[in-house]
């Protein structure tokens, strides 16, 4: 199987509450803050690994993982971060921030994906800086392809997948012909969430993301990485959303320690009167 | 001008999912920027009882598209029809639900339109409209404008209230099934693994009792007798859920549900920026928490520094003594 991965850089979701706002109040400053991996995005990378492995043998790709971004030149760091992780080939968009919201990134996927024609495309389900959560159902419109969104397992089946997805009220299962679109939610990297059909059933993966040892980090140097740009595959791109203000939400200060239940029932029903 | 459509949403048992009403309060506070009116479009295999129950609303039309193939839910046979009855539109609305943020986004591509998710709210300025959005988990909101045709958005129900029937009986109207694309022979719906539970739904209730890692095994058995005391609904932190001890559709969170009730208790859970995403709008919020430290302490009107092993069973009896 061959999977395309999206990844987006954004600055540390860990201490969001460190972004500023410009005192003009139309950018968000994020100075001081790392960039980091849509963790979203990462789970979809161990996910595409497991689906292109026999979990026993991690080390032999049985398939290929093409990581691309969108971003300018900085954001390759992600995509070596990939390659090391076990990604085989990278391709970067150039493109500068500000030049590109959800459709534009949907359309320029759309375009690479008419070249490199994966069998499935993974997404985060959400860029955790944004936090819109549309460009893996975007893109499956636009390539007339079925979706399997918010993913918390997949089994691979013969030309097929079968998803659960967490939805409100449960988990809802859907069976989607490749190729396909899914975007992944947090459990996908449980220990026993994905299943190529290489790997057996019995076989359980390490919490979490995989990391790259030492010597694949060195290696990842020397994988393919190809620069496009974003006039290339969306010629005449313009931008359909547009920024105009930026505000800090009202501020929750801390409130009183309670001695014991008594004060607190006593609080909740005399003060706050919210029972 | 053409006007706002609002898309409805079904739930299991044939009713108009509660959320709906938010995505129509969304729409009555745009319309003065877009001619006035809104319609509302519901789909679905049997859709006329949720339609009858749609058009005490105020909606110039009720809009209702009945097929087998609608049965079940899934965007790909969804987004071809609402995109068709959208394009005669200028903004096309759903609530966030986890349906909505599927299939809203599926409809926006369609129609080459700009979207806005999860929206806390709208803003009318002469013929224009402005969504203002949580970003950063929820650490800055941005106000952003939408230069296509067409905008498609989502609304996020803790921000709006359910709209009140308004009387009237709007005209409902059957509108065609379009066909869908190849996508939508290649899904099936195989099952629906619903979480049965007595107590109410997360994002409607008054009262939330939340658990965190700390509970262990004893989630439910340390929660249940509490919530019950309060009539709250039951949510989780997302250390929780991964760990097994409540399902996925309890988190709340950023990434989870995203709550406001009048009372929102915080129990073994540390705080988590992600975690304060999805509750700090809540009217009032109490922590239970034996770390002193934790930063949920930074945001609640009543913290209890105690092990909650000890501390929610004395609530709960202490609730039940003075509230029987
Ligand atoms: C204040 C503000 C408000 C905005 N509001 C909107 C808005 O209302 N509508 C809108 O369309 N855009 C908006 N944008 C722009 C948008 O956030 C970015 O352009 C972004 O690149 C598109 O991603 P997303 O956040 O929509 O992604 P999501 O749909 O949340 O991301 C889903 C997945 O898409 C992939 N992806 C997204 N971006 C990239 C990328 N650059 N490179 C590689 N993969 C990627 C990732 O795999 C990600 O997990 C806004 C930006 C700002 C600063
Ligand atoms: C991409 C991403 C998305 C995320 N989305 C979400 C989200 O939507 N929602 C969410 O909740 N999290 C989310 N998280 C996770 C978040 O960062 C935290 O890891 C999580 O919220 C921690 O859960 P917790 O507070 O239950 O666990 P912990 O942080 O481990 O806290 C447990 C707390 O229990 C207390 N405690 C222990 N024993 C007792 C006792 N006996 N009595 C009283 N107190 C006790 C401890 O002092 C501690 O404060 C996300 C993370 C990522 C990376």
């Amino acid at each position: 199987m061959k999977v395309l991965v999206s990844l987006k850089r954004v600055s540390d979701p860990d201490n969001a509450n460190k972004i500023k706002i410009a005192a003009s109040g139309n950018a968000v400053d994020t100075a001081g803050l790392e960039w980091k991996t849509n963790p979203f995005d990462e789970y979809a990378l161990e996910a595409a690994l497991r689906l292109t492995e026999n979990g026993k043998a991690p080390k032999l790709r049985l398939g290929e993982v093409v990581v691309v971004t969108l971003g300018p030149k900085e954001c390759e760091q992600t995509l070596r971060a990939a390659l090391a992780t076990g990604a085989d080939r990278a391709i970067r968009v150039d493109a500068t921030d500000d030049a590109l919201d959800g459709r534009l990134v949907a359309l320029a996927l759309k375009n690479l994906v008419g070249t490199e024609k994966p069998d499935l495309v993974l997404l985060g389900k959400q860029a955790v800086d944004g936090d819109s959560n549309q460009v893996g159902q975007r893109l499956a419109e636009l390539l007339d392809w079925p979706q399997a969104t918010f993913a918390a397992t997949i089994r691979e089946e013969a030309g097929a997948l079968l998803v659960g997805r967490e939805v409100d009220g449960g988990v809802l299962t859907l069976r989607v012909k490749l190729p396909a679109v899914v975007t992944v939610d947090l459990r996908i990297v449980s220990p026993t969430s994905v299943y190529s059909a290489h790997t057996e059933a019995a076989h359980k993966y390490a919490e979490g993301v995989r990391f790259a040892p030492l010597p694949a980090i060195m290696a990842a140097k020397k994988k393919p990485l190809d620069t496009k740009t974003l006039a290339e595959l969306v010629p005449g791109a313009a931008l359909s959303t547009r920024a105009l203000k930026f505000e800090k939400p009202a501020a929750r200060s801390a409130g009183i320690k309670v001695k014991d239940v008594s004060e607190l029932v006593d609080k909740l029903m005399n003060v706050s009167k919210v029972l | 001008m053409p006007h706002a459509l609002v898309v409805a949403e079904i739930a299991e048992d044939g009713k108009v999912k509660k959320a709906t009403l938010a995505a129509v309060s969304f729409a009555k506070k745009a319309r003065p920027a877009v001619g006035g009116s809104f319609s509302i479009l519901v789909l679905g295999g049997s859709a006329r009882a949720a339609a009858a129950e749609l058009a005490g609303y105020g909606a110039a039309k009720v809009l209702v598209c009945e097929d087998p193939s609608l049965a079940k839910y899934t965007a790909e046979h969804y987004a071809p029809t609402v995109a068709e009855v959208g394009k005669t539109f200028s903004l096309v609305v759903a609530t966030a639900t986890s349906e909505g943020k599927d299939l809203m986004p599926r409809v926006a591509a369609r129609l080459d339109a700009a979207y806005a998710g999860d929206c806390a709210d709208v803003l009318v300025d002469g013929t224009s409209l402005r969504y203002k959005r949580p970003m950063y988990a929820g650490n800055a909101f941005g106000t952003v404008e939408l230069t296509t045709p067409i905008h498609v958005a989502t609304a996020r129900q803790s921000e709006f209230d359910p709209a009140a029937p308004s009387g009237g009986s709007s005209p409902i109207e059957a509108v065609p099934k379009v066909a869908p694309g190849a996508a939508a022979s290649r899904v099936e719906v195989v099952s629906l693994e619903a979480v049965k539970s007595e107590r109410p739904e997360l994002t409607e209730a008054r009262v939330v009792v939340s658990g965190g890692r700390a509970l262990k095994e004893q989630f439910f058995q340390v929660l249940e007798p509490l919530a019950q005391a309060l009539g709250a609904a039951i949510g989780a932190s997302r250390a929780a859920v991964d760990a097994g001890y409540a399902p996925g559709d309890y988190q709340v969170g950023q990434t989870g549900k995203i709550v406001a009730p009048e009372l929102y208790v915080a129990i073994g859970i540390s705080g988590a920026i992600q975690h304060i995403a999805g509750m700090k709008s809540s009217k009032v919020i109490v922590a239970i928490n034996k770390d002193a430290e934790a930063p949920i302490f930074q945001i609640a009107d009543y913290g209890l520094v105690a092990d909650l092993f000890q501390a929610v069973p004395a609530l709960t009896a202490e609730l039940k003594k003075r509230k029987p």
